[in-house]
């Protein structure tokens, strides 16, 4: 293909961020942040939640109590990561795996479970109320975000979004048309691909020829990393450099994520029919929340005792979320229409009583 | 012969298909080695090998649009979209250039195409996974529609689906994947694309439905026939070309009828099949046409869904309206 005369007019590189390798040993001087050991047990108790929340909706999924659910095990640490790098009034834009991310933005448990127990108001969030709820259509939340950082760039707020997908969604033209836009508006945002290596049954190198998916973003002139995605210092500090970035105006960058699925695509999948436990099982010594705590513990910040209080403390959290959830009724079912449009039409007010008479009473229908 | 679920016949019409015409492909999101995520395609990939099953990238504007390129070459291919909630990006396609390839080349270039999608809800599945885009594809020129509600029907459909010169979209009542079984040949015999199945006969009322509406409507039968009301049922597998003849000779003998669906009232086909009845059977009519659909509100997450969904309980209480009018 190439000449040896023809001019070289670009060239690009793509460099992966680490900070601890996969015992938790520092590989290179840690961002400052790090120096303070108290952000780095916020950022182990994040994940902890994150694993801990996810255990339970397992189980209550199993048990019949849940519907599907998308685990984030061995994912903790791009979500919690990237969400303790926002400010809080920058805009979240997150797929379906960043439970850790939400929690971490103050979306509750409760709302958690609500939504993946198929209750709207699990999307309603009390906190953080400009991020978006969770995008199920692979990739389409893309655009929004551009939207997102849009308004904030308009209106010179010196906020950013950040938007969150997969490594499956990089192959949709959504998520390139958002880096396109990005790109040329130099706007206010951070895409960062969760790449767990699996989207269902197809591995990562089925989804792309591209030696990095980072390296989409430089079709579209953003600057592009890699960063260990099991390792929440690196997360934290790369998403951190990469908002500051966009809130001082200079634009939007790709940063991917490198991590690992360790459970099933969703609990409505058997990924023993396409994956080997062989090539499941060494991903396991390099799951992020281990990492950190060898970490901690080495730096004399994190004991036996600290971990039993913690794993206490979130266990009665998750159990307390749990069992508020599982006392909540369904939503009446006129709440169907009520929030179809800001006022029900007319001509909805006959469906809307038909709906109503024809659910029967409350008790009739939860007895 | 083994009693087999309505995904278990789409199974077999793709396997039949694939041995009898290699021209016959089969892609989209992990219908490979994971066998589709309903496991309409399992075993297949083992089969028939990578050379004609694909795991596409993730993309459904690609599965569409590479599906149409594939079948101008003269393959026939037979693409999955996931779940329903994910053919919307295919309409560009589908819209744009798989139902209009035919007439832009005056038959130059042709697009023999499926494009098979699960629809519908009742099986408590996340957000954007229960939607009934059934009028939007049937909306376009060009395009055959077909819907099927047994394992048998499935099997004959899609084996006529897969033969056909032209695109079309097969919509897969998710609810009805494994509901129920029956015995189905693997004879390859196909059924025809442009005929509605009555599946009941009855003179008092006409029901009409299609997917998992057809359960309803036949359980709304029974129920009717207690109370001594006969009821005929048809199933419109096939919405579109629609087959209006079986329609109105059925609402002709009955004089009433109801239609159902879980489509969204406004703008549901139903809108176009009570349109035609009222067009050309207007003199035959006893009492208003009835329509049960879904309505018209976003479809709502699992904990509500039942309240949305038509049931047989709707349709015998419309029935009922439907018999009563003077
Ligand atoms: C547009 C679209 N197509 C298909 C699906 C079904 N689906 C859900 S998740 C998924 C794989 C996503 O892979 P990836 O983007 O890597 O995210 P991951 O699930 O690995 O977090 C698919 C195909 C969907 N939700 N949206
Ligand atoms: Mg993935």
């Amino acid at each position: 293909m190439r000449d040896v005369e023809d001019d070289v007019v670009a060239q690009f590189d793509v460099r992966l961020r680490r900070c601890l390798d996969a015992a938790g040993v520092p590989i290179s001087a840690l961002p400052g942040f790090a120096e303070d050991v108290r952000e780095l047990v916020a950022l182990y108790r994040g994940m902890v939640r994150t694993r801990q929340f996810d255990a339970k909706a397992i189980a209550l999924q199993r048990t019949g109590r849940l519907g599907t659910y998308a685990s984030s095990l061995g994912q903790e640490a791009v979500a919690v990561g990237a969400a303790s790098a926002m400010q809080p009034d920058d805009v979240l834009l997150p797929s379906f795996r960043e439970h850790g991310a939400q929690l971490w933005r103050g979306v509750s448990m409760l709302e958690l479970l609500l939504y993946w127990g198929g209750d709207e108001r699990g999307s309603r969030f009390h906190e953080t109320r400009q991020d978006f709820p969770v995008c199920v259509p692979v990739g389409s939340h893309a655009p929004h975000a551009a939207g997102v950082a849009l308004a904030l760039k308009l209106r010179g707020e010196g906020r950013a979004a950040l938007c969150i997908y997969g490594d499956g969604a990089t192959s949709k033209g959504d998520v390139d048309e958002a880096l396109n836009v990005a790109g040329v508006w130099l706007l206010p945002a951070v895409f960062l691909i969760s790449n767990n290596q699996w989207a269902i049954s197809v591995p990562r190198a089925r989804q792309s020829a591209a030696e990095t998916l980072a390296q989409k973003g430089i079709a579209a002139g953003l600057p592009c990393i890699q960063v260990d995605g099991n390792d929440v210092i690196a997360m934290r500090d790369t998403v951190g450099r990469a908002l500051q970035r966009a809130r001082a105006g200079a634009g939007a960058s790709v940063v991917e994520a490198l991590t690992y699925r360790l459970g099933d695509h969703t609990t409505a999948d058997d990924a023993s029919r396409y994956r080997k436990d062989a090539e499941v099982s060494p991903h396991w010594a390099e799951e992020p929340i281990a990492r950190l705590r060898a970490y901690l513990a080495k730096v004399g910040a994190w004991h036996r005792e600290d971990e039993e209080r913690l794993l206490i403390e979130i266990g009665a959290e998750v159990e307390t979320a749990a069992s508020v959830y599982l006392a909540t009724p369904p939503q009446p079912v006129e709440s169907m229409f009520d929030f179809t449009y800001a006022a029900l039409p007319a001509a909805l007010i006959e469906q809307r009583s038909a709906a109503v008479s024809e659910a029967g009473t409350p008790e009739a229908r939860h007895g | 012969m083994a009693e087999i679920n309505l995904v278990q016949a789409i199974n077999l019409a793709l396997a039949h298909a694939m041995t009898d015409d290699p021209s016959v492909l089969v892609l989209g999101e992990d219908v490979g080695l994971d066998g589709g995520v309903f496991r309409a395609t399992d075993g297949l990939f083992a089969r028939f090998g990578a050379q004609r099953v694909f795991d596409t990238p993730l993309s459904e504007a690609l599965i569409a649009g590479m599906s149409i390129g594939l079948a101008a070459q003269g393959f026939r291919p037979v693409a999955e979209i996931q779940f329903t909630g994910f053919v919307y990006p295919t309409i560009d396609q589908m819209a744009n250039h798989a139902s209009r390839l035919r007439t832009r080349t005056r038959g130059r270039l042709t697009c023999p195409m499926v494009l098979r999608s699960p629809c519908g809800g009742g099986i408590h599945a996340p957000e954007h996974h229960s939607e009934s885009p059934e009028a939007m594809f049937a909306h376009i020129p060009g395009l055959r529609v077909v819907i099927p509600s047994s394992p048998a029907r499935a099997y004959g459909l899609l084996l006529a689906a897969i033969r056909d010169p032209d695109p079309v979209v097969f919509l897969e009542p998710s609810r009805l994947y494994r509901a129920t079984h029956e015995t189905v040949a693997d004879d390859g015999e196909a059924l025809p694309l442009d005929r509605s199945f009555v599946l009941r006969e009855g003179g008092d009322v006409t029901l009409i439905a299609w997917g998992a509406m057809v359960q309803e409507a036949l359980a709304a039968a029974e129920e009717l026939e207690a109370s001594g009301i006969d009821a005929e049922v048809i199933d419109v597998a096939t919405l579109k070309p629609l087959d209006t003849a079986t329609i109105l000779a059925s609402v002709c003998r009955t004089g009433r009828c109801v239609i159902a669906h879980e489509a969204p009232l406004t703008g549901g086909f139903g809108g176009e099949i009570a349109a035609r009845i009222v067009e050309r059977g207007l003199v035959s009519l006893l009492a208003p046409v009835e329509r049960v659909a879904g309505y018209d509100t976003v479809m709502p997450l699992p904990r509500l869904e039942q309240y949305y969904l038509p049931n047989a309980t709707r349709i015998v209480a419309a029935a009922r309206r439907a018999r009563a009018y003077a």
